[in-house]
């Protein structure tokens, strides 16, 4: 069967770059290091421009072990983007408080091709192997700060849960190759649709749902997320929170609503029950948090809490408003993240009382600040708005109780991120010196607001790109 | 004439002053406060061209301006007036551009309060002039967060702390809106369910039949959502304090206007859309606003805090509202709008009123004032005026819309109406003991040095009285455009509300 290596364009360009920048650490002297970041942003620039450019090449490789469509190529545009930005954000942090510039970033695009499989993983080994890619680079990136024992602690806790979950994951994927002898993700909806569903099969169904709800930290596998995201360098977290959330969804998506259409109705009450406690336990345990890294934590895993809603009706419209939300979400945690990171740089604290007068020391970072988490608690004109609007309008007819919860648990999160306006915007600075905000993280920055405030205004766009994203998914399956 | 967006100027023309000051040097004081009277004076303008050239003959929305904007869920940018929107847009002009003049004396970080009052204002605009729900959301929550940042920066602490009162405030407004959010999910999926075809105006998805038991409960979210906005009772408690604790700009527009979006979207929206829903729960909605109208008034009884006085009158007045809007019938409905047109200028005169005697006493506690007449004669005649018209003196613009609600509803609720007659005279008692307190009175020697308000401090008292004179004595010149709006309203669904409601 003659393979068209074409369709692999984007991650053969990925492991190029990966490669090449973990080679030019080794031969550049250490002063001209600190040049891979722009080149990392240019050659991720650079496969995100070929992505784009090959939207409409769609195809399966070696049976469908690999699928190209418009769907998973969506995904990596946003992991992409996410790369992009986090890149941009981290230079400064990364030459100040890490070192490593080529281990770095280099690491990082791994990560980032670790998420480019999973989006294309078209069967089971293909999934497991892009989510290992995915761990094992984010595993030494957490733990890069050695001197820190705060990061050191994050990566040992992130390698065994991540760890533990694998397991779990990997035992809900074997009992389901074992019932129906394949691991191939379109053959498995073609045995399952119509038959009945063994204990056997709900058992590997739950060990699913366990391990990829410990990937996207859906409650009440969530434990790990704050400490995590507390002690990682600050964009690994963004990372982390945007990229990895999104990728996981990826494999979510191809897993339930590919692989496990004809048992929806077994597992859309679960995911959607899923999905409520997530909303109500993360925005709630955000609200005491007095770090401002352990509260986006939390707040992040509410976010998962609303992407998960779109998963419950498996429809075309859910998946949709799963994309759509996964780009906004990016440019909100990257944003919001960047400026803790660049915050950290300059005065080593993350907490939340030290943001006082924030809007006076940089406005740039309080205006961004503001927006990103104006746009998650899904006030209008943001981004965040128009997600939940399509989110949870699946939904409504059938589970109304969930969009009740969801909601009023994204007001009461206003509660939480207003916390930190006032903070920024009403106290006098305790020390009035400026915080100065580099180029690169300053076009972050400008890049996050202006594509939330764009979205929020104008959703037209990425809603016609995310529904011909998502009806490709449904055209292959 | 007929291309040009008028709409759309008067709506963006606040904004671009808020994106004029964030060049302009913090410290420059009266520039920044000149450029935002010019930006609202703009709207004030156009907003005033309208009313007149509204052919209120034709009736129905006018000065339509279109554009697709969101195809995948039939999101229009669609903007007009009618009759009921009408009334409306002009008070929160009145009141945006007086409220800038009241604020003449805010000297602490000028520029950002008028970028977010700016704001404010272009928000609460907008909401009167969608015509597409989207849009409409759209708007209506971006008031929110510059009326929280407003309160707990330029906010004063009296019994509760401005803190608490801009949270409490900011809660009440987003839990409501998030049912709200719920119900308007809720018909757009079922209209696209019954009808096929993705549409977010208004009008469109007044067309659709709901069914009734659907219509019942979501009518219901909308309620608790426009309610809570709107101070009904019992979910009425942001307000005195929120009030009490809010800048004096922000009361005005609060009090004067955002309040009546919940009115407004009450009629213009939840009726309009949900006519057998709102039958259903109508006798609901009369019964809480009867209470509401005495409770609060019962309530303002007792307060000896000019604000909490006009704030729980305000409680008060929207119990009358509520009662003209249940009544379901064209008189009742045409005295609910007007009320709230007549309420939002004597609620705005009465803060303004209220916020140069505290500026220039530092006091709002009625004991502690006494003959202010004889030092501040025109704040004097302010404060009078306004406290009339709350209670509702002929002549004056509240009384032919007090009047009307209760003609309207007395046919349906006589009991109940008797009762909102009743509260009247409570409101007469607490009005004119705060009036004789602190205006009447032997002179009192601390207030000597005070100096009345003059310039443009003078401003509200002039516009807003002057407003408040004419619309009594011609009544028609606000009932006709209102009964142009609300007949054509009343007409599409009266042949759903023969349907009976809950009790």
């Amino acid at each position: 069967m003659a393979v068209d290596w074409s369709l692999m364009n984007l991650e053969i360009a990925t492991a190029v770059l990966g490669l090449g920048l973990l080679l030019l650490g080794l031969i550049i002297p250490h002063s001209a290091r600190r040049g891979l970041g722009w080149l990392t942003v240019l050659g991720l620039a650079g496969i995100l421009a070929l992505s784009v450019g090959a939207w409409s090449h769609q195809g399966m490789l070696y049976n469908g072990m690999y699928i190209v469509d418009n769907y998973s190529t969506f995904f990596k545009e946003v992991f992409l983007t996410a790369a992009i930005l986090v890149t941009m954000g981290s230079m400064r942090y990364v030459d100040e408080q890490v070192g490593y510039q080529a281990e770095y970033y280099g690491i990082l695009v791994f990560a980032l091709l670790g998420m480019m499989v999973m989006a294309s993983a078209g069967d089971f080994i293909t999934l497991y192997l892009g989510l290992e890619l995915m761990t094992i680079a984010f595993i030494i990136l957490v733990a890069l700060r050695k001197t820190d024992g705060k990061s050191v602690e994050a990566g040992l806790k992130y390698v065994l849960l991540a760890g533990l979950s694998s397991a779990v994951l990997l035992y809900g994927l074997s009992l389901i190759y074992g019932l129906t002898g394949t691991v191939n993700i379109i053959q498995i909806a073609f045995l399952l649709a119509g038959g009945s569903v063994s204990s056997v099969l709900i058992l590997g169904l739950v060990m699913l749902v366990a391990g990829v709800g410990f990937k996207i930290s859906a409650v009440p596998f969530h434990m790990w997320a704050p400490d995590v995201y507390e002690g990682a360098p600050t964009p690994i977290t963004a990372f982390l929170g945007a990229g990895s959330k999104a990728a996981s969804f990826a494999i979510v998506l191809r897993l339930f609503v590919a692989g496990f259409s004809g048992i929806w109705q077994d597992w859309a009450l679960l995911v959607a029950i899923l999905a409520a406690i997530t909303i109500v336990v993360g925005n709630l345990v955000a609200i005491p948090q007095t770090n401002i890294k352990r509260m986006l934590a939390y707040s992040s895993v509410a976010q998962a809490g609303y992407i998960l809603v779109g998963v419950v009706t498996a429809s075309p419209a859910g998946l949709k408003a799963v994309l759509f939300y996964a780009l906004l979400y990016v440019f909100a945690t990257v944003g919001a993240f960047t400026v803790v990171g660049n915050f950290f740089a300059q005065t080593g604290s993350d907490e939340i009382r030290d943001y006082a007068g924030l809007s006076q020391r940089s406005p740039l970072s309080a205006a961004m600040m503001l927006i990103a988490m104006l746009s998650m608690a899904g006030i209008p004109p943001l981004a965040g708005f128009a997600g939940k609007l399509y989110l949870f309008a699946t939904v409504v007819q059938g589970y109304l109780w969930l969009v009740i919860i969801g909601l009023v648990m994204s007001m009461v999160s206003v509660y939480y991120y207003l916390r930190v306006t006032l903070v920024m915007y009403r106290d006098e600075p305790l020390d009035p010196a400026p915080i100065t905000v580099s180029f690169p993280v300053a076009l972050t920055m400008i890049i996050a607001m202006i594509a939330t405030l764009v979205i929020g205004f104008y959703p037209g766009p990425l809603a016609n790109i995310t529904d011909v994203a998502a009806r490709s998914f449904f055209v292959l399956h | 004439m007929n291309n040009f967006p008028v709409l759309s100027v008067i709506l963006f023309a606040p904004v671009a002053g808020a994106l004029l000051l964030v060049f302009i040097p913090p410290d420059e004081n009266k520039l920044i406060k000149a450029v935002a009277a010019t930006a609202t004076f703009v709207s004030l303008a156009l907003t005033l061209y309208l009313y007149l050239l509204y052919d209120k003959s034709v009736g129905g929305l006018q000065f339509v301006e279109r554009i697709p904007w969101i195809r995948d869920l039939g999101v229009t940018y669609f903007l007009g007036v009618d009759g009921i929107s009408l009334p409306m847009l002009l008070l929160i002009s009145l009141i945006g551009f007086t409220a800038i003049f009241a604020s003449w004396n805010v000297n602490m970080r000028p520029r950002e309060f008028f970028i977010l009052f700016l704001t404010l204002v272009t928000g609460v605009m907008g909401t009167f002039v969608a015509q597409d729900l989207f849009i409409f959301l759209l708007f209506y929550e971006v008031v929110v967060i510059p009326i929280y940042i407003m309160v707990v920066i330029w906010g004063s602490s009296k019994r509760v702390t401005k803190e608490y009162a801009g949270m409490k405030l900011t809660i009440y407004l987003l839990i409501g809106s998030a049912f709200l959010l719920v119900a308007v999910i809720a018909v757009f999926m079922q209209a696209l369910a019954i009808t096929g075809t993705p549409d977010f105006s208004i009008y469109g998805l007044a067309q659709v039949a709901f069914p009734a038991a659907f219509q019942r409960w979501t009518f219901a979210f909308m309620l608790f959502g426009f309610g809570s906005l709107l101070s009904m009772w019992p979910f009425h408690s942001w307000s005195p304090d929120g009030y009490a604790g809010a800048p004096t700009a922000v009361s005005m527009v609060h009090a004067g206007v955002l309040k009546k979006i919940g009115g407004y979207g009450l009629i213009r929206i939840a009726l309009y859309v949900l006519p057998v829903g709102a039958a259903y729960w109508a006798p609901v909605i009369a019964v809480l606003g009867v209470a509401g109208a005495a409770y609060a008034a019962f309530g303002a009884l007792a307060q000896k805090d000019l604000k909490y006085i006009v704030g729980y009158s305000s409680v008060s007045h929207m119990g009358y509202v509520l009662l003209g809007i249940a009544s379901l019938n064209v008189i009742g409905i045409n005295g609910a709008v007007a009320n709230m047109f007549a309420h939002g200028i004597m609620a705005a005169l009465f803060f303004s009123t209220i916020g140069f005697v505290y500026e220039k006493t530092h006091t709002r506690w009625v004991p502690d004032m006494g003959g202010l007449f004889q030092q501040m004669p025109r704040v004097g005649v302010a404060f009078v005026l306004a406290g009339l018209a709350s209670l509702g003196l002929p002549g004056l613009i509240s009384f032919v819309p007090e009047f009307t609600i209760f003609l309207g509803s007395f046919g349906r609720y006589g009991g109940l109406s008797v009762v909102a007659i009743a509260t009247i005279v409570v409101t007469a008692l607490f009005v004119l003991r705060a009036v004789a307190n602190t205006l009447y009175g032997p002179r009192r020697e601390e207030y000597d040095h005070l100096t009345d308000i003059r310039g443009p401090e003078m401003v509200p008292l002039v516009v807003l009285g002057g407003v408040m004179v004419l619309g009594g004595l011609v009544p028609s010149l606000l009932f006709d455009m209102i009964n142009s709006g609300v007949a054509p309203l009343m007409a599409s669904v009266t042949h759903t509300l023969q349907i009976g409601g809950l009790f």
